[in-house]
């Protein structure tokens, strides 16, 4: 029972690492139907914002919110250069594009920065807290984590619900040119959709350099993949399926690294994605194909 | 308050609008009918700027806005109702209208403009929490239409506002369409159902293959033996 729990804690911190990068692949799924396969990598460079910033000196914090709003930059110029010519084009070349600029980013990353790994600046000096007599420890990284993910998410469901941009996003999300019938600008809306979903990656990206204190810039792609399918698993376009898909994979992952071997990890993450494929391909969430009457 | 001249639309190599010509005044209620793919909604979304002409002119009080981005033409006052109504089903019906007047920063006048589609569409206000997409068809018209007047339009373009509903529902539509009208706004109308269209309209203009091919009084076009084969079944 021990180590259930304990793997329940583990799973969910990094769980909520994936939820956080799925919310991004969801969001921009769900407005202009692409897989932004250059996600993950926008995760790594959030990564390394924070990295320099808490190098500098910078709290967790400001450094967080740097990142954040350096990676809204970034993914609003990738929608602009690389995506936006492209929103008539048939649904493979922009998924080729996304490809091809997630290349581009890690590339970039290598001769930026170098490809051996940094370490993070130890920002939190760990402090264990022991549970039921020591049987179950959670650091406060991992609270860290929890907290600023479950805040996040707060954020977004009130962006998206309750502010003027939120509801353009929903409206282009149903129906591109009734929004714009409305008055509806739906490039800034796209662009809009592209800075939450990257400075939300972003974030993710210095969460994972504080709790794991090492990042390089290959780091983004097995996240990202690993959010893709939690994204898929909750739904994809659907937000809250992506928060549920990302924190149940990183459990799933938990449990099966403290049960069985961590070697498995990855091809149950896999597995679950043809699971679900097979089974329910609109994820947890999802309707299946909504009906434009 | 709305002049079209010679306008030309393609889609792709499809030559869709062949030189469209048609004169709206303030105040009127203006029909355009026509047989299914003769040109109507394509004529509307250019008006509307979702599709851009590759000629001609459209003049809305006085300004050119061919080719113009949607969001300024609503900005200017001309709002469509588009065909099959196309609420954003996963919203509520607040929501529906507040988006309708996504341009306005006039929290006032906005909730006035709120509380006339209200007493002009009581049941939208008792469904006011309910998602769009649990609407009957044509409590999703009215909210459509309501979404439409949020914006305060001048110009209110409607896109066959009676596909699909029963005959009560359509004579319901159609006496909501003189009233908006009545109460100051200019009303361009797309009718598969020329009969109801030519009974409300002042003005017709009758499409084939993306040319206006007749046009006059609408009671006059009504009694026309052209018009009353080919579009009243007469």
């Amino acid at each position: 029972m021990e180590v259930f729990f304990q793997q329940l804690i583990n799973g969910l911190s990094l769980g909520s690492i994936y939820a956080l990068i799925a919310l991004g692949y969801t969001m921009v799924y769900g407005i202009i139907r692409l897989i932004n396969f250059a996600h993950g990598d926008v995760y790594m460079v959030g990564a390394y914002v924070g990295f320099w910033a808490t190098t500098q000196g910078w709290g967790f914090l400001p450094a967080l919110l740097l990142s954040m709003v350096v990676c809204a930059v970034l993914g609003m110029v990738i929608e602009r250069l690389a995506y936006k010519r492209l929103r008539e084009a048939p649904r493979i070349a922009v998924l080729i594009t996304a490809i091809g600029v997630s290349f581009f980013l890690e590339s970039t990353g290598v001769l930026a920065v170098g490809a051996k790994v940094r370490t993070f600046p130890n920002v939190f000096p760990e402090v264990k807290f022991q549970l039921f007599n020591g049987a179950i420890v959670v650091t406060n990284r991992q609270l860290v984590i929890m907290v600023v993910t479950v805040l996040l998410m707060l954020l977004l469901q009130y962006i998206v619900h309750r502010t003027k941009i939120g509801k353009a996003m929903r409206a282009v999300s149903h129906d591109a040119q009734a929004a714009m019938l409305m008055g509806i600008n739906v490039n800034n809306t796209v662009s809009a959709t592209f800075a939450i979903g990257s400075a939300l990656a972003a974030a993710a990206g210095v969460l994972v350099g504080v709790y794991y204190n090492a990042i390089n810039p290959y780091m983004g792609i097995m996240p990202g993949l690993k959010a893709f399918v939690a994204a898929v698993v909750g739904g994809i376009g659907v937000i809250p399926g992506a928060f549920v898909g990302g924190l149940s994979l990183g459990v799933i992952e938990a449990l099966v690294s403290g049960y069985g071997s961590s070697l498995w990890r990855d091809a149950v993450a896999f597995a679950l994605l043809i699971i679900i494929l097979i089974v329910k391909p609109s994820g947890l969430f999802g309707s299946n194909a909504r009906e434009k009457v | 308050m709305l002049t079209v001249r010679n306008l030309h639309v393609y889609y792709g190599a499809i030559h869709a609008l062949k030189g469209v010509s048609l004169q709206v005044e303030e105040g009127e209620i203006v029909t355009l009918i026509g047989a299914n793919g003769a040109g109507k909604t394509t004529t509307l979304h250019t008006l509307s700027g979702l599709l851009k002409p590759r000629e001609g002119e459209i003049l809305f009080q006085g300004q050119n806005i061919a080719g113009m981005a949607a969001q300024k033409i609503v900005a200017l006052g001309l709002s469509q109702v588009p065909e099959g109504r196309r609420v954003f089903a996963n919203m509520t019906v607040l929501e529906n209208l507040e988006l309708g007047a996504f341009l306005r920063k006039d929290a006032a006048g906005i909730k006035e403009d709120m509380e006339k589609v209200f007493v002009r569409f009581p049941r939208l206000q008792e469904r006011i929490k309910q998602l769009a997409g649990t609407l009957s068809g044509g409590e999703q018209q009215m909210l459509a239409m309501g979404r439409a007047l949020m914006s305060r339009p001048k110009l209110l373009l409607l896109d066959e506002p009676s596909m699909g509903l029963a005959p009560l529902l359509v004579k319901e539509i159609f006496s909501i369409i003189k009233e908006i009208n009545a109460a100051g706004t200019t009303i361009l109308l797309i009718e598969q159902n020329a009969h109801m269209a030519l009974s409300i309209a002042q003005k017709a203009y009758v499409m084939e293959t993306g040319k206006i091919v007749l046009s006059g009084p609408a009671n006059e076009l009504a009694q026309s033996e052209e018009v009353q084969k080919a579009y009243l079944g007469g």
